[in-house]
């Protein structure tokens, strides 16, 4: 647990701290592009986009160290991850333009091709000699063990940078992610901002390759901003929070690793990121499942109460249990079902209240008005006092409910 | 070369340069297809400057993607638009186009303001926050259209016709010069109807140039000076009086309109 919390305060030492730090800036990025691509609902592209840098990870090994230097040079596996993953990216783009196939058939396609041919790599270099320790399984899920120095100022510098042009694209992406013809109508050129979209979440990707590992790289861009989604309902706050939740996932799933190096990183991080956005789901104030369940709840409440008081006032029996429990709590019938002296009050209020509700509905013939006849509006709420002394007038004197 | 010699040149040129008024929207032999099947096919059309277009026709009958492609949102596959007498994306900023409601996702995270905000869009580039003045404006623009209480809804909660005034809302907020609106009276309750209709009157009193796409054929003599009638080729355009004929409709739907529905319109026998 010391060592956690060393980690976690940045105590465990400089490369550990920097790791830390960078894989905050990546949560960051992660979250906030993976908004847009979550609003323009093309999230499964991103996946096919990871799993398409495993072949330029492998070509890349193989290519620096035929060039006879060290295969496991970062920048250098990602510059050949990056030039894969671009290759992905624009035959999902041309499949779908050109052909009859959709971007579904498209991205399964393209992932399951590339992931393969990426593991032939690898085991074609798991045979060469220079190859025994190269540790490119890392790239699949992730970890901090063995980072160096200059890995982790990789990450961070790149996880700032894709920041920075997030914030620089933000607007044009809302805009095209709402509504793409509109966005074309004034001006904005569609495609383009798709790329440079897909650009972004393929620069993170990338950036995110060693610490996060390509196969769970998807989940960073995809649960922070579903879990935002349960806590706002606009754009720009969407974009604090998913840059938050992956912010803070990163830093306490690296800050793990860093603890516990047999941990690794990427299933940390996404593990993170789903205690996040299962506390969301179930208690969001407004989008919540509990939240969801207890106003349906109420709702249910209110709708059997009031059919409860009309039946009384027409003297029809009461069967439904959560209508006589409704009842009975109110003390608007007593244990035997008959009604008390304030049911049959209410009752008859509620039943005024219906007819009154047919002259209203008789005088205004608008849409507004019958909009609201819900049965349970109170009438109240809809008219003023003197549109419903003018409607009394015209019904008569009230009727009591016979006992 | 003479002077006099030069002075007929500079004449000659002159007759090559457009008049100062040019139409809002043209557009020339414009071809639009989805895979080999024409949406649009040869389409040539002027609108006029400051009239009230209806755009009528059948179901698939191109409609919607004839202004979509004028705007470049679908590619073309020949033919050549005009807007004002330039290129349209030279004059962008005085076009503003309001798709179907139906086309987008109203559950996307937006308060209604932000929705006309984005009509403010070329004002507040890239960079731009958007401050006071543009929240005023925006709120100016839905109180036109009746909905400056509603500013800071969610999207989502608004009925059909809301949603649609807010869109209008959002074209307002562009201040343009021509209105392309894309079945702005499709599904909406009649006082979203009444008020839309109030504000293109307006906007066309202020001399701008409205063009519907509309299929209430009850409502075309009424709201609009000026019909183009079609079904993937034009039939026929020019003011309602002329154009909007029981001969012409009855070309345009071929057997789909029946008789009965004609007379209904009590058009002018021709």
């Amino acid at each position: 647990m010391d060592a956690l919390f060393q980690a976690l305060l940045l105590q465990s030492g400089y490369n550990a701290a920097l790791v830390a730090v960078g894989a905050t800036f990546l949560g960051i990025a992660a979250g906030s592009v993976g908004t847009f691509m979550f609003l323009r609902k093309r999230a499964l592209v991103s996946d096919a986009v990871a799993h398409a840098t495993l072949p330029g990870v492998g070509l890349a090994f193989i290519i620096m160290v035929l060039l006879g230097g060290d295969g496991r040079n970062l920048a250098g596996l990602l510059i050949g991850s990056a030039l894969s993953s671009l290759l992905g990216l624009f035959l999902i783009e041309w499949i779908v333009r050109r052909t009859r196939l959709y971007e579904d058939s498209a991205i399964g396609a393209v992932l399951s091709v590339f992931f393969g041919f990426g593991i032939v790599l690898l085991t074609v270099i798991q045979t060469m000699s220079a190859g025994r320790q190269a540790g490119l399984q890392s790239f699949l899920l992730g970890s901090t063990a063995g980072m160096l120095f200059v890995d982790a100022v990789i990450i961070a510098v790149g996880g700032v940078v894709a920041l920075g042009l997030i914030f620089l694209l933000r607007r044009p992406m809302t805009v095209v992610a709402f509504d793409a013809d509109f966005a074309a109508s004034s001006g904005l050129n569609v495609r383009r901002t798709d790329l440079l979209m897909m650009g972004l979440v393929m620069a993170v990707t990338v950036i995110g390759l060693k610490l996060v590992g390509l196969i769970l790289i998807v989940a960073l861009l995809i649960i922070p901003p579903v879990t935002g989604r349960f806590w706002t309902e606009r754009t720009d706050r969407l974009m604090l929070i998913a840059g938050g939740t992956g912010g803070l996932a990163g830093y306490v799933g690296a800050s793990l690793s860093a603890a516990y190096p047999a941990l690794p990183t990427g299933p940390v991080i996404v593990l993170l990121c789903f205690g996040m956005f299962a506390v969301s789901l179930l208690l969001a104030p407004q989008r919540g499942v509990l939240a969801a369940l207890l106003r349906r709840r109420r709702f249910q409440i209110r709708v059997h109460y009031r059919q409860g008081l009309l039946a009384l006032a027409r003297g029809e029996p009461i069967y439904d249990r959560l209508t006589i429990s409704v009842l009975k709590k109110d003390g608007l019938i007593r244990a035997d079902g008959v009604a008390t002296e304030a049911g049959r009050a209410q009752a008859a209020k509620a039943l005024r209240d219906e007819t009154r509700w047919d002259i209203a509905r008789q005088i205004h013939q608008d849409e507004a008005l019958s909009a609201r006849y819900d049965g349970l509006t109170q009438i109240e709420d809809v008219l003023t006092l003197d549109e419903i002394a003018e409607i009394d007038r015209r019904i008569g004197p009230p009727v009591g409910v016979p006992a | 070369m003479n002077s006099a010699a030069l002075e007929l040149a500079a004449r000659d040129g002159e007759t090559l340069t457009p008049p100062v008024t040019e139409s809002p929207l043209s557009v020339r032999g414009m071809t639009v297809s989805y895979g080999e099947k024409a949406a649009v096919f040869s389409f040539d059309l002027s609108i006029p400057a400051g009239s009230m277009v209806a755009i009528v026709g059948p179901n698939g009958a191109g409609k919607s993607t004839l202004i979509k492609a004028a705007l470049g949102a679908v590619p073309k596959l020949s033919g050549a638009v005009a807007s004002f007498g330039q290129d349209v994306d030279a004059v962008r900023h005085r076009i503003a186009y309001v798709p179907q409601r139906a086309s987008v996702d109203w559950d996307f995270p937006a308060r209604v303001i932000d929705v006309v905000m984005m009509g403010l869009y070329r004002d507040l580039g890239l960079l731009g926050f958007a401050r006071k003045r543009h929240r005023d404006q925006a709120i100016a623009c839905l109180k036109r259209v009746g909905m400056d209480e509603f500013s800071t809804r969610q999207i989502g909660q608004l009925s059909g016709g809301q949603q649609q005034r807010v869109f209008l809302a959002r074209a307002l907020a562009q201040n343009a010069d021509l209105y392309l609106l894309d079945e702005p009276f499709a599904g909406v309750d009649a006082a979203t109807e009444r008020t839309t209709i109030d504000v293109l009157k307006s906007l066309k009193a202020e001399g701008r140039t409205i063009v519907c796409v509309h299929h209430d054929l009850t409502t075309v003599t009424e709201y609009f000076d000026h019909v183009v009638l079609m079904n993937i080729r034009k039939i026929a355009d020019g003011p309602v009086e002329e154009v909007f004929t029981a001969d012409n409709l009855q070309a345009t739907y071929g057997g789909r309109l029946a008789t009965a529905q004609i007379d209904q319109l009590h058009l002018a026998s021709t």
